[in-house]
């Protein structure tokens, strides 16, 4: 450098600055000195990184790492908010785990903060299939409604949370089974049955053989006037809600080779506190039913138009 | 025609191998890139018995170099044209994409679903598109700063057509299906040792011309392309190390396991973007600037300085990568260090380019070639503080899994190496075909403004989006309980979707800008339009040294 510099100490007229003498392609370069700014931030980058290493954990040694001064560990931070969150509502919690569900209507403050926690735990755990404002699709039940396939008091719907529907992780999981007819029957069996189904409310006449049909072979669940059974999970035929739809398309089908949803128990998953407020919020959307009411009237549909 | 005979054989065997390799296929993936092979085989089985006239050969796409006395430009053109031709084509995956989350009902099952066009997107603008303006400037740059011709000619046509095959294996895989499910390496083990020894013959190449240099010195630009070479080999070929399932078959299990296999990925994803996508970026920059600006390179002493930091820094950052996960604390610290260290020697490029216009700043104003690298620059100078800031565990925790990465993703991809790689097309078109200018100066000047506003509605409704999403998710009420599901987010962002499907398709009608531009420039043709500033071209002097080193 020092003797090409005799040679080379040309000046760049615009910017005032020497050229460093090599050139490629017509390519030249200047001898511009660092940015000082530039330099002093570069510095300051790494003084507050040696700062930061000796601070929190940072260098491997042979069987662990550094601990880092201030003792910090991202599972020790994520312990301390979980534990200030559940400190928050440790009274609550216990409250609830501790009344019985069938009495948690009683306490108007409690049964709001259930709620309140189920609506959070829906929406981690359930929109998936039931939908964000519980609506369901086709398939998965709409919860928002007054039918219920398993029962709709706080206590039927915790047990259908805790086991589960047709869930093969629970003994106690809620099981129907309907068999399917498109093997037994002819097509005009089927459409015989299925308009039988749909004379229930009132879209279609029924007929001789519908009828003989519907008494041999689905009476015994779905009941005389297609109103269901809670005890078997048969649903109710004689309203305007269809789980695989109320066509006679779709009911056709579901005659020929019946659809049977299935729904995880949770009781391994979540705490009997959220199972708790889980059915809590879900009875609160609008079908709860109380006990009385549930043996008293059983499935009565009276304000659903078919 | 010994050599012809010999050479149809060699395309017989491969054939007959892809043949056996397709009935032997144990899945319909491999037995697709079975056939691709074979056919590509018989193609050139065809050609070489055809045309075993060695006149006849010379002219054919194989054109071998004019002599020592002119640059080896042959594969330059062929990668000049393979990056327009893949930028289109990643730029439309990219609004197709963009376009179905908008409308669910545009995810075509199963083969053009989300899925499948999302990583055909980012190889084909990364890999493709990127790729290609690597190789094809690389071969220009290193050629011109060495005064020589290519090393071993024959070999860079190899490198180029491998590649190109590389990109169809690559592609076709995704949308049948067969991905390893690594981001930016989703490609299967039997395309990723195609690619190893495509990228060995880029090496060899490229170090042989430097070798064989009439400079006494080595330009700045040609440490990126090395550094930029020799990384992606180290970093590909770790990544990759899996055990097929069958040597007849597209699937194969990773070499690692759990978080190992999670940092191996990210330390590889996080120096694609180090070294393909910056180092590799920057030599471009370092060559093209200069030129188009006329003027000399800033700082040499910078240059060197924030080579080695960039170097040195950005191999350890990949951790910032897996904040808050299962990787262990100290292996997340380091990552968010070396991200805040990696921040001035990032800018020390973007410093160096643009101050190298010095003396020059009123060709902002008069050539739009200059104003696309200046924005280029501008938006790499954005994205690397971004990055660093992002790279702060507490900041982390919010933009983490948001859109927010995704818009800073973009800000560089598109705005710093779509900018530039426009710039060195629309720079290198006129003297590769020997042209006297671009088509229409003017165009470009409208490319670089749809593409501008095309980026910022990109970005900011990504920003948007990602802050949106990311204070949501974290939302909760006066008594603890979650407030949002993540549906709830997500129809909250659609608005934003939007936006960004709009900045794209500004974006892609800038494409189709540089494509008709080069497209008329390539036919011969000048638009007649008023005058705007161009940087000379002295084709005398574009020539090697022929005769003994300039010392």
């Amino acid at each position: 450098m020092a003797n090409e510099s005799n040679i080379e100490n040309r000046v760049d007229q615009p910017t005032g600055t020497e050229f460093v003498g090599h050139e490629w392609d017509g390519i030249e370069e200047l001898d511009t000195p660092l940015p000082r700014w530039w330099l002093w931030t570069f510095y300051a980058t790494i003084v507050w990184a040696i700062g930061y290493v000796v601070a929190y954990p940072a260098w491997p040694m042979i069987d662990r790492a550094t601990e880092g001064v201030i003792g910090w560990t991202s599972r020790g931070q994520l312990a301390e908010e979980i534990s200030v969150a559940n400190k928050a509502r440790e009274g609550l919690l216990e409250q609830i785990a501790a009344t019985d569900t069938a009495l948690l209507t009683d306490d108007p403050q409690l049964m709001q903060q259930a709620v309140a926690g189920g609506a959070a735990a829906f929406k981690v755990n359930c929109v998936q299939c039931h939908g964000a404002g519980a609506a369901g699709s086709p398939g998965y039940p709409n919860l928002n409604d007054d039918e219920w396939l398993w029962g709709g008091d706080l206590e039927s719907i915790e047990l259908t949370l805790q086991h589960g529907v047709r869930w093969d992780g629970s003994d106690q999981t809620r099981f129907s089974l309907m068999p399917g007819f498109g093997d037994i029957f002819t097509t005009e069996e089927i459409n015989a049955l299925a308009g039988h189904v749909l004379s229930f409310t009132g879209r279609s006449e029924s007929s001789a053989t519908g009828v003989q049909l519907y008494a041999d072979n689905c009476l015994s669940c779905h009941g005389q006037s297609g109103e269901g059974s809670r005890d078997q999970g048969a649903p109710a035929l004689n309203d305007a809600i269809w789980l695989y739809g109320s066509s006679e398309t779709a009911i056709r089908g579901q005659i020929r080779a019946p659809s049977h949803g299935v729904m995880p128990g949770w009781k391994d998953r979540l705490d009997p506190a959220t199972i708790k407020m889980l059915a809590a919020y879900v009875h609160s959307l609008g079908g709860g039913e109380t006990l009385a009411q549930q043996s008293d009237e059983p499935a009565e549909a009276a304000d659903e138009q078919p | 025609m010994e050599a012809v005979l010999g050479r149809a054989g060699l395309w017989f065997v491969i054939m007959f191998l892809a043949l056996a390799a397709y009935v032997g296929a144990q899945d319909a993936g491999f037995a697709a890139h079975a056939v691709v092979v074979g056919v590509i085989a018989f193609a050139f089985l065809c050609v070489t018995v055809m045309r075993y006239d060695p006149l006849a050969r010379a002219q054919s796409m194989f054109r071998m170099p004019p002599g020592p006395s002119r640059y080896d430009d042959d594969v330059v053109r062929w990668g000049v044209i393979a990056t327009v031709f893949w930028g289109m084509a990643g730029f439309l995956a990219g609004v197709a994409i963009a376009l179905q989350m908008v409308f669910p009902a545009l995810n075509i099952e199963p083969w053009l679903n989300f899925g499948r066009l999302r990583p055909l997107h980012t190889s084909a603008v990364i890999f493709a598109f990127g790729g290609n303006a690597l190789l094809a400037t690389s071969f220009y740059v290193v050629q011109r700063t060495c005064r020589t011709t290519l090393a071993f000619p024959s070999l860079a046509r190899f490198v180029f057509w491998g590649y190109q095959l590389f990109i169809v294996l690559a592609a076709s895989g995704y949308l049948l299906g067969v991905t390893q499910s690594k981001e930016y390496a989703e490609p299967e083990w039997y395309v990723d040792i195609w690619l190893t020894i495509v990228w060995v013959a880029y090496f060899i190449v490229f170090v042989g011309t430097i070798v064989r240099r009439h400079e006494p010195h080595i330009y700045v630009a040609n440490w990126f392309y090395l550094a930029f070479i020799i990384t992606i080999a180290m970093l590909h070929i770790v990544n990759n190390l899996a055990i097929p399932v069958s040597f007849l078959g597209s699937r194969s299990y990773s070499a690692f396991g759990g978080v190992q296999d999670a940092l191996t990925q990210w330390w590889y994803g996080h120096n694609a973007v180090g070294f393909f996508l910056t180092a590799g970026f920057l030599a471009m920059m370092y060559y093209f600037v200069p030129k188009q600006a006329e003027r000399p390179v800033y700082s040499y002493r910078l240059s060197i300085i924030h080579f080695w930091s960039l170097i040195f820094l950005y191999i350890w950052a990949g951790p910032h990568h897996l904040h808050y996960t299962a990787l262990p604390d100290w292996a997340q610290t380091l990552g968010m260090v070396f991200s805040i260290i990696l921040w001035m020697p990032s800018w020390g490029g973007m410093i160096n380019g643009l101050m190298t216009l010095n003396g020059a700043w009123d060709k902002v104003r008069t050539d739009p070639i200059i104003r696309m690298m200046v924005m280029s620059l501008a938006f790499y100078g954005m994205s690397t503080f971004e990055g660093p800031v992002m790279s702060i565990k507490a900041v982390n925790s919010l933009s983490h899994y948001t859109d927010w990465t995704i818009g800073h993703v973009h800000s560089g991809a598109l705005g710093w190496n779509g900018m530039i790689t426009f710039a060195c097309v629309y720079f290198l078109v006129p003297r590769l075909w020997g042209r006297e200018r671009m088509y229409s100066m003017r165009m470009i000047n409208w490319h670089f403004w749809l593409a501008t506003l095309g980026i910022v509605f990109y970005a900011a409704s990504m920003w948007v989006a990602g802050l949106t999403q990311g204070l949501m998710w974290r939302e909760y009420d006066a008594n603890g309980y979650l407030v949002n599901s993540f549906v709830d987010t997500v129809a909250a962002l659609k608005p934003m979707f939007a936006a960004r499907a709009f900045g794209g398709i500004l974006y892609l009608a800038g494409g189709v800008l540089l494509t008709y531009n080069v497209w008329m420039t390539i036919a011969g043709h000048l638009r007649d339009e008023a005058p705007m500033t161009d940087a000379k071209h002295n084709r005398a002097a574009d020539r090697p040294i022929t005769a003994a080193p300039a010392e």
